[in-house]
């Protein structure tokens, strides 16, 4: 081999160490060239919308299922984090770890019945959910606030270090979302990966090589949602302030398309979809006016042209023509 | 090793099987033949746990097997192929290959999360297996090949590796050699014998009279969901209701 060789046989082998590597140093680094409290507040924004995403992927992308109520739990999260801190008054970590166990519960209740329904039938069930919880958190005015919201919720801290502004802010939560990252990195790498992958291929076949689908399926929905908590927690306490408009079916759409958009069943596409849809309003004013247009118009065109999404899709056609270009060299 | 007992399986009041018994050796090759609509894959389908049977009994070993789910079976060492492919198209043919595996790889997500040292032994473990099954059927060259991309031949051969790598106590094949041609049903055909001298249990579905005769130890005959006949190859080629069975398709397909 050559030296050249060399390097590209390493560069494949450590792939996964050396982008997650990478992506370590940009978020150690981003702060020292971006101080702007703005813009560092939209990457944070960001970084809460990785979590939930990269469960809500697992979900569709490798479950084979649809959400349509994922803001749902992320709400629960933070309404969960902000009434047991301000309410109750209990220490934020515990509260945003019990706050993600009770809302495993209540997947795991509502996943049970409903994960035995398919396609559309579970989009709307869940999209039922979605409803009751934000009528909920709407009309219950003592416990919630109410539309008007709930205000005054303290930040996380570590002893007496704070996590009160955007910086400090910004090394929490891309930390608790490139740790999120690298479980559902770990998670795909391994047999219950397989596992899913398969279940989301053909389920007939999955299940005739052992993987219990129904219990599978459940699993992956009770995960998503205790990510999608632990994102609404620290929602709650990144900006002290929320209100029930940023928990309804909208935001839950709109997470569904930041899957598809990144790709069905990527991980590092969940990267890639949840920072497109974060920014593009951001970036371009039409996008502001015309979200849900804008959004559903993406939406259209990715899964017309790269029905696994963006990510999966291009990865895919790349793999596809590798592997013939090669049965190509092989023949001549 | 399997026993079916007046097993009968209907479609909405239809019979797709009708009171079949008979019972698979263990160690050896029994081939399962029979006109198109026979039942032969709905009788898979029933031993699977991809149907539920109407009625009667399916045991392997001491087991009753008729009313468990398919997961369940699978765990119980029984794997098969089916007639029309099921590959996870998406997934490389090593990943598929794995699959076949996924009984030994744990099934717990946490640990999974977590990616502890011995989960990370374990899957090199499977993994050499995995690669050693794709060498044994001539696609070792195609590991990191997504299954989807594959000629149809190999991808016949990749479920055989998907069912066969775990070394399961039973192995039910969906007529493995359709649609290939001579080279390549002569490959799979040295496999099998393989499979069997290694101590394997087979039930093969097949059209292909010739391999079915030359491979088989016992033949049992569907016709219309009943059995017709059952023996060694020879027997069976002289029983005239299996020959009457096969002229009356010939002559209704003609
Ligand atoms: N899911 C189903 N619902 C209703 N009828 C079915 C179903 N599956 C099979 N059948 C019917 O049961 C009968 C047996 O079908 P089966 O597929 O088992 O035949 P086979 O012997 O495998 O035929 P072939 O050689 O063509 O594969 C056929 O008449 C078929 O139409
Ligand atoms: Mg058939």
């Amino acid at each position: 081999m050559t030296r050249q060789e060399h390097l590209s046989y390493f560069i494949r082998l450590h792939r996964t160490g050396l982008t997650v590597t990478l992506l370590c140093a940009l978020i150690v680094l981003y702060p020292f060239v971006q101080d702007n409290p703005y813009t560092l507040g939209l990457s944070n924004l960001v970084a809460i919308h990785v979590i939930v995403v990269l469960g809500l992927n697992l979900f569709i992308g490798y479950a084979g299922q649809i959400s349509l109520g994922h803001a749902a739990f992320f709400g629960l999260g933070a309404y969960g984090s902000a009434i047991g801190t301000v309410t109750y008054e209990l220490s934020p970590w515990p509260t945003l770890f019990g706050v993600a166990v009770l809302v495993a519960l209540l997947a795991l209740i509502i996943g049970v019945p409903t994960l035995r329904l398919s396609g559309h039938y579970l989009a709307m069930a869940t999209l039922g959910f979605n409803l009751v919880v934000y009528t909920v958190l709407q009309q219950w005015d003592e416990v919630t606030g109410g539309v008007s919201g709930f205000y005054g919720i303290p930040s996380l801290a570590i002893g007496s270090f704070a996590f009160d502004d955007e910086v400090r802010f910004h090394y929490l939560v891309w930390g608790m979302a490139l740790l999120s990252l690298l479980l559902c990195l770990n998670l795909v790498r391994s047999g219950v990966g397989r596992g899913l992958a398969a279940l989301a291929g053909d389920e007939t076949a999955a299940a005739a090589l052992g993987v219990n689908t129904q219990i599978s399926k459940v699993k992956v929905f009770v995960l998503s949602a205790v990510l999608a908590s632990v994102a609404g927690s620290l929602y709650a306490h990144c900006y002290n302030y929320i209100s029930p408009a940023s928990f309804d079916i909208f935001v839950s759409t709109d997470l569904v398309i930041m899957v598809v958009i990144g790709g069905m069943g990527s991980i590092w596409g969940s990267l890639f979809g949840a920072t497109l849809i974060t920014l593009l309003p951001e970036w371009v004013d039409v996008f502001e006016s015309y979200k849900d247009f804008v959004h559903g118009g993406i939406l259209v065109l990715v899964l017309m042209f790269l029905p696994q999404g963006f990510v999966t899709g291009l990865v895919d056609l790349v793999k596809t023509r590798q592997a013939l270009r090669r049965s190509r060299h092989a023949a001549s | 090793m399997l026993h079916l007992d007046a097993l009968s399986k209907q479609f909405g009041g239809l019979p797709a099987l009708s009171d079949v018994t008979f019972r698979v050796p263990q160690g050896q090759i029994t081939a399962l033949i029979g006109p198109n609509g026979a039942g032969k894959s709905t009788l898979i389908n029933c031993i699977t746990g991809v149907l539920t049977p109407t009625r009667g009994s399916i045991s392997l070993g001491l087991q009753e097997i008729s009313t468990q789910p398919s997961h369940a079976i699978s765990r119980l060492g029984v794997a098969r192929t089916f007639q029309n492919l099921k590959l996870f198209e998406r997934l490389s043919v090593l990943d598929n290959v794995l699959a076949g595996l996924n009984n030994e790889a744990g099934s717990s997500l946490i640990m999974a999360l977590l990616r502890l040292p011995y989960l990370r032994h374990r899957e090199r473990q499977l993994k050499l297996r995995a690669l050693e099954a794709l060498d044994r059927f001539g696609l070792a060259d195609k590991a990191d090949w997504p299954a989807g991309v594959m000629a149809y031949g190999d991808k016949k051969r990749l479920e055989l590796a998907r069912a066969t790598v775990s070394q399961p106590q039973l192995i039910l094949l969906d007529e493995p050699v359709a649609g290939l041609n001579a080279t390549e049903t002569l490959a799979v055909e040295q496999q099998l014998r393989r499979l069997r001298q290694e101590g394997q249990t087979l039930l093969l579905v097949e059209h292909d009279m010739e391999l079915v005769m030359g491979l088989a130890d016992q033949v049992v005959v569907l016709d219309s969901g009943c059995v017709i006949a059952w023996g060694t190859p020879d027997e069976v080629q002289r029983n005239p209701r299996v020959l009457e069975a096969y002229l009356g398709s010939v002559e209704a397909t003609a």
